[in-house]
C-alpha cells in the first residue's frame, strides 16, 4: 500500500493507505479527525470540506494519496486552543446552525471565500459561495449573516473587491 | 469503490506509456470519475494522476492565442487576470461551472476528455473554434466532440493544451440546473471576422452547432436575428428536468441572450 504523508491542522501525518481511501476517509478514519463530515458521498453537499494547500475542496471526492506532501486544514486546525476562529465565532453569535451536521463544511467554505474575496463578500457572493454547501435543516439566512460577519471579523470590515 | 493501481508520472510521455495498457484511466481533476467509481460504474484497474505534471498546467497569450494546459482548474481560468482581459466569456463560463469546491479541482482537459452532454466547456471549444492538442496531434473542436461521452481521443491519447483563437466578440448564456449548476441548455456565441459560431450544450446528447442561427448572425449580428429560427426538439435530450420542447425553446432564448451580452 502507498504511504501518504501530509500535514494537517500544522503536524505531519504518515499512513499506508489503499489507493482507493478518499481524502475524507483518511482525515476520518485513520487520523480519527471526525469533524470533517460525510454528508451525501456524492460531491454534492459539502459537510466533507477541508482546505488542501490554501483551496477549499470536497474531501469526499478526491483521493488521499493525490496529496502526498500537501497542506490540509480541517475544521479541527481552525480554533487556536479556546479561542475559537472568527468565522466559527460568527456562526455562534449569529445562530447559524441548527443541527450542526452541515456546519464543519459551511465554515471551511466560508473561510476559504473570505480568503478568495480578501474582505466582506455582499449577500449575492456569499449565497453564490454556498452554492456547493447544502443545509437541510433550515434554510441559509443565518448561515449569510453569520459569514458577512465572520468575514468582517477576518478582515476588519474591509469590503471586498469585486 | 474498487480497488486499483496508482501512479502519478511526471512527464506526459510516461502517463501515455502507462495508459496503453490496460484498463487505466487518467485520473485529472477527478470531480466526475471519481464519483462514477464510488457507484460503481466505472471500475478501472489503474489510475494515472496527470497533476505531476508540470507541462499541462498554466495559461498564456500567445498573439492571438489563448494556450490553456489540460490540466489548469476551473477556478484558475475563472480568476486569472489575462483569460479575463483577453477572453472574458472563458473566464465567466469557467467560473459558472458547479461549485466552488468543484472548481477548485476540475480540470479544462478533464471536462472535455469526458464530453458530459450538459458540460459546459464543450460550448466553448465548440463556440470558439478550439484546437484541442494532445501528445500525438491537434484536433479542430468541430472534429474533436463525435457523441455523449464521446470524442475523437484514442486509447493512450492525452489532451496537454487547448487553443482558443480570440474573438472579437463571445458571450456564453447559461440556463443552469438549480441543484447541479450543468446546463439545461448553454449556448456560447462568438464572432471572429467572418468565422461567426453558435455552440449548444446540455440541450442534445452532445455539443452542436446551430448553422441557421450562424448564418443570420452573419447577415446581422443581432438577437433579432434569431428570432424567427427554433432548433428541432425532435433531436434534443428529455428527462426529469426539461422536456426536448422547453430545451429546444430555451436554445433560442439562451442565444438571443448570449448574442446581447457580447
Amino acid at each position: 500500500m502507498p504511504k501518504v504523508t501530509m500535514t494537517v491542522n500544522g503536524t505531519s501525518a504518515s499512513a499506508d493507505v489503499e489507493p482507493r481511501t478518499l481524502l475524507s476517509q483518511f482525515l476520518r478514519d485513520h487520523l480519527r479527525l471526525t469533524g470533517t463530515h460525510v454528508g451525501c458521498d456524492t460531491s454534492q453537499c459539502g459537510a466533507c470540506v477541508v482546505h488542501v494547500d490554501g483551496r477549499a475542496v470536497k474531501s469526499c471526492t478526491t483521493l488521499a494519496v493525490q496529496w502526498n506532501g500537501a497542506s490540509v486544514t480541517t475544521i479541527e486546525g481552525l480554533a487556536s486552543g479556546d479561542q475559537l476562529h472568527p468565522m466559527q465565532e460568527a456562526f455562534r453569535e449569529h445562530h447559524g446552525l441548527q443541527c450542526g451536521f452541515c456546519t464543519p463544511g459551511m465554515i471551511m467554505a466560508a473561510v476559504d471565500m473570505v480568503n478568495r474575496h480578501g474582505g466582506v463578500p455582499d449577500e449575492k457572493t456569499i449565497r453564490e459561495g454556498l452554492e456547493g454547501n447544502i443545509c437541510r435543516c433550515t434554510g441559509y439566512h443565518n448561515i449569510v449573516k453569520a459569514i458577512g460577519a465572520g468575514a468582517a471579523a477576518m478582515t476588519g470590515g474591509k469590503q471586498a473587491a469585486e | 469503490m474498487y480497488e486499483f493501481a496508482y501512479h502519478r508520472p511526471n512527464s506526459v510521455r510516461k502517463a501515455a506509456s502507462l495508459t496503453a495498457s490496460g484498463e487505466a484511466k487518467l485520473l485529472a481533476g477527478g470531480q466526475t470519475l471519481l464519483p462514477t467509481m464510488k457507484q460503481r460504474l466505472a471500475a478501472p484497474d489503474a489510475l494515472v494522476d496527470l497533476a505531476g505534471i508540470e507541462v499541462l498546467q498554466g495559461i498564456e497569450l500567445k498573439g492571438r492565442t489563448l494556450h490553456i494546459g489540460a490540466m489548469t482548474r476551473h477556478a484558475d481560468v475563472a480568476s486569472n487576470a489575462t483569460v479575463r482581459e483577453a477572453l472574458p466569456a472563458l473566464a465567466s463560463l469557467a467560473g459558472g461551472i458547479g461549485d466552488p469546491h468543484v472548481r477548485a479541482m476540475g480540470t479544462l482537459g478533464g471536462s472535455i476528455a469526458n464530453n458530459d452532454p450538459a458540460a459546459d466547456y464543450p460550448a466553448a471549444c465548440l463556440g470558439l473554434g478550439a484546437t484541442i492538442v494532445t501528445n500525438k496531434r491537434r484536433i479542430a473542436a468541430d472534429d474533436f466532440f463525435t457523441g455523449m461521452f464521446e470524442t475523437a481521443l484514442e486509447d493512450g491519447e492525452i489532451i496537454t493544451k487547448v487553443l482558443f483563437p480570440l474573438p472579437r466578440r463571445a458571450a456564453y448564456a447559461k440556463f443552469d440546473n438549480p441543484a447541479s449548476r450543468y446546463a439545461l441548455v448553454g449556448v456560447f456565441v462568438s464572432k471572429r471576422g467572418r468565422d461567426i459560431r453558435v455552440a449548444v450544450t446540455g440541450a442534445g446528447p452532445c455539443v452542436f452547432r446551430v448553422p441557421a442561427m450562424e448564418e443570420a448572425l452573419g447577415r446581422r449580428f443581432s438577437p433579432k436575428s434569431l428570432e424567427d429560427i427554433s432548433v428541432d426538439a425532435g433531436d434534443l435530450n428529455s428527462d426529469i428536468h426539461a422536456s426536448a420542447e422547453y430545451r429546444a425553446h430555451l436554445v433560442g432564448v439562451m442565444a438571443r441572450r448570449a448574442v446581447l451580452a457580447t
